[in-house]
């Protein structure tokens, strides 16, 4: 099978089945193969689910699984390739918050990275302030990249692939961060593949470290991207060893947004001139919609799940909202089921929060979840199932009925006089 | 008008469960569906082919199973499906998936088509990243995150949910969409559909009948390689009672009491 990433030498498999419960993607299985050794079964690959992360080499007890060599298949002149850049998306002269959070990961990594390493900022727009500018020198970036142009006034995925794309192909940066945003995850997928890069979506974990290449052996400073994968219920490492620039995103809230560390007059803003595409689409029209919730804003939080059991129930926990201070939010079920909005969904495919409070019920606590709330101060579960792993994260976990108790609670706090938040 | 629709099989990750002792994922009895963000792409395609009689052709990328999701949407209205698989294709990251899926829409087109939907993000991979990724190797553009698309003007009018808020964007063909599921509610699939799918010849094309370069599809053509995996971090859980009503409510308050949320 020429095609799997891995061999499983036949002579040598024993058919203990310890590779199996080494992998993590559920590629391999046992086969009966009567006679071939005592246990009569044999490991065998499904190379379309297969990772190649040799997690079952080192698990396999009689070295019967090797790793496939692969011809490297890379950028040319990785070494040419320098500084770590942060994409610092605007809209209507706005940074977004989580370029500052990349910038202040950004930071660490640099150090890590060792010297001769730049922290950059790369932004996009129309008549930027250099108050802007500078708040992105202040946040920690040696240097900005500008491109002010007419065509960059409002987001268009496709001028902003093209600028971008440019500007990589100009300066060659080795990492390029930008945030999980609407923004983000579109027009940053689409550079990837014009680069003709890899891109890892998601990150919840960030560091560079010195590594050996698996493929041609030598060690190298990489950047180590880990996400949740496979549905969620497996942490991934990944790394692009042999292509440049790494790319990855990180979704808001990830990484914590440091103070203001740099005197703002410090770095050195560079504007550049680039020949633009023209923009593929005009934009006809914004419209806001005024009940639309920022989950990630708000300091408490009350969240239902699946054991809210209906939409009606909601109500209650709006209720209950309202009097600590806070707002609603759901797990993905809930929208699923169209019980809420997907504005107020938090998790891997929602929002990402770091609340003071999180205050949920009948949320079991999937880890697609769990991610979403890593960054939460104090957790606080109600859910009949005394199994559910969110309990492994919450500071309190009451194993009992979420709307009884929802209403007790709303009881309790009414006879306290309403909101009495400290 | 020609519009491809993206479906992926997925596994019904709702119902996914984890192995105590290992773990790790457990494959069996969990069933493959349709990527449900893919399937109000496929909705979307239908009503423009309600509207404008537009051929809608739909592709999937997968094992020999995956003709499941290809008979379904042929079921519910699809004019032909074809099935990308070959084990060359196995440990493909998102830019060889892209190439791959990109040259597939140029032999079941003849080129580059009217229009390519996706759902917004396939549930199990989560990256959003396939899509866009199509639409550079198809030099078309780009909208993601639709609620709606219609044709107007020879051209698309799309309303694009954002951060902040929803713009209405219009532009010319070709483009690559990704829909999101407030776009619609998917139909069902009529019995006579069901019955005639069940016998539609589907097309399994492979790397050769692509004319794929060998350099780009699979693990060699993937820039981005699973090093290690781990079980998710355990956070140690803190105090846990068995309560409700009142009780709880008690203990809820004097949690909150404690951590400076609630005044005492």
């Amino acid at each position: 099978m020429a095609d799997a990433p891995i061999i499983i030498d036949e002579k040598k498999c024993a058919g203990c089945g310890k590779c199996v419960k080494g992998c993590g993607f559920g590629a391999l299985s046992m086969v009966e193969a009567p006679g071939v050794n005592k246990l009569g079964r044999l490991a065998q690959v499904d190379p379309a689910a297969c990772k190649a992360c040799s997690a079952c080499v080192s698990a396999c007890p009689f070295k019967a699984i090797t790793e496939v060599k692969r011809e490297v298949n890379g950028t040319k002149g990785l070494e040419d390739y320098k500084d770590i850049w942060v994409f610092a998306e605007q809209t209507g002269g706005t940074v977004a918050e989580v370029a500052y959070e990349l910038l202040s990961k950004g930071i660490e990594l640099k150090a890590q990275r060792g010297e001769g390493c730049r922290l950059a900022a790369v932004v996009l727009g129309h008549n930027l302030s250099e108050e802007v500018k500078r708040s992105l020198v202040a946040a920690g970036a040696d240097l900005v990249y500008c491109v002010d142009a007419p065509e960059l006034a409002d987001y268009e995925a496709n001028v902003y692939v093209d600028a971008v794309a440019q500007l990589v192909e100009r300066h060659k940066p080795e990492v390029i961060l930008a945030g999980a945003t609407a923004i983000g995850r579109a027009f940053f997928a689409r550079v990837a593949v014009k680069v003709r890069t890899g891109l890892t979506a998601d990150c919840t974990m960030l560091k560079v470290e010195s590594t050996k290449n698996k493929d041609t052996g030598a060690m190298q400073m990489l950047l180590h991207q880990t996400r949740p994968a496979f549905g969620g219920n497996i942490m991934a490492t990944i790394m692009t060893p042999n292509h440049r620039p790494q790319m990855a995103t990180v979704r808001p809230k990830v990484f914590k947004k440091l103070p203001p560390s740099k005197d703002p007059s410090s770095g050195e803003i560079i504007a550049e001139a680039l020949k633009l595409i023209a923009p593929k689409t005009r934009l006809k029209g914004v419209s806001r919609d005024s009940d639309a919730v920022d989950v990630s804003a708000h300091d408490i939080l009350v969240s239902g799940g699946r054991g809210m059991k209906k939409p009606e129930n909601f109500q209650v926990l709006a209720r209950l909202a309202k009097l600590l201070g806070g707002e609603v939010s759901c797990s993905r079920a809930c929208v699923d089921a169209g019980w809420c909005k997907a504005d107020r969904q938090v998790g891997q495919t929602g929002k990402t929060v770091a609340p003071k409070l999180y205050l949920c019920f009948g949320i079991s606590g999937a880890i697609q979840h769990l991610e979403g709330i890593r960054g939460a101060d104090t957790i606080i579960a109600v859910n009949t199932d005394p199994n559910a792993p969110i309990f492994g994260v919450a500071d309190l976990g009451v194993i009992g009925d979420a709307m009884e108790t929802a209403n007790a609670l709303i009881k309790a706090l009414e006879e306290r006089g309403g909101a009495a938040v400290a | 008008m020609h519009v491809v629709v993206c479906v992926k099989q997925v596994p019904d990750t709702t119902n996914v469960r984890i192995n105590p002792e290992t773990n790790t994922l457990m494959r069996e009895g969990v069933e493959s569906i349709m990527n449900p963000f893919d399937e109000y792409a496929l909705e979307q395609a239908l009503e423009l082919k309600d509207k404008c009689g537009a051929r809608v052709s739909v592709i999937s990328m997968g094992p020999p199973q995956a003709t499941a999701v290809l008979r379904e949407s042929l079921a519910r209205g699809a004019d032909d499906a074809a099935l990308v698989s070959s084990r060359a294709f196995g440990g493909a990251d998102t830019l060889a998936t892209s190439y791959t899926i990109s040259m597939a829409i140029r032999k079941v087109c003849g080129g580059v088509p009217d229009l390519v939907l996706f759902g917004k993000q396939a549930i199990d991979g989560d990256t959003a990243q396939v899509g866009p990724g199509v639409s550079e190797f198809l030099d078309a553009t780009l909208v993601t995150y639709a609620k709606s698309i219609e044709v107007k003007d020879g051209g698309f009018e799309v309303v694009s949910v954002m951060d902040d808020g929803e713009h209405t964007v219009a532009g010319k063909f070709p483009a690559v969409v990704t829909v999101l599921k407030e776009a619609s509610v998917p139909r069902f699939a009529p019995l006579a559909g069901t019955l005639t799918a069940a016998k539609a010849p589907i097309a399994v094309l492979d790397e050769k009948a692509l004319g794929c370069d060998p350099g780009q599809i699979g693990l060699k053509g993937s820039p981005t390689k699973v090093v290690t995996i781990f079980p998710p971090p355990v956070k140690g859980g803190g105090k846990k009672i068995t309560a409700s009503g009142d009780d709880a409510a008690k203990a809820i308050l004097e949690m909150l009491s404690e951590k400076g949320i609630l005044a005492k």
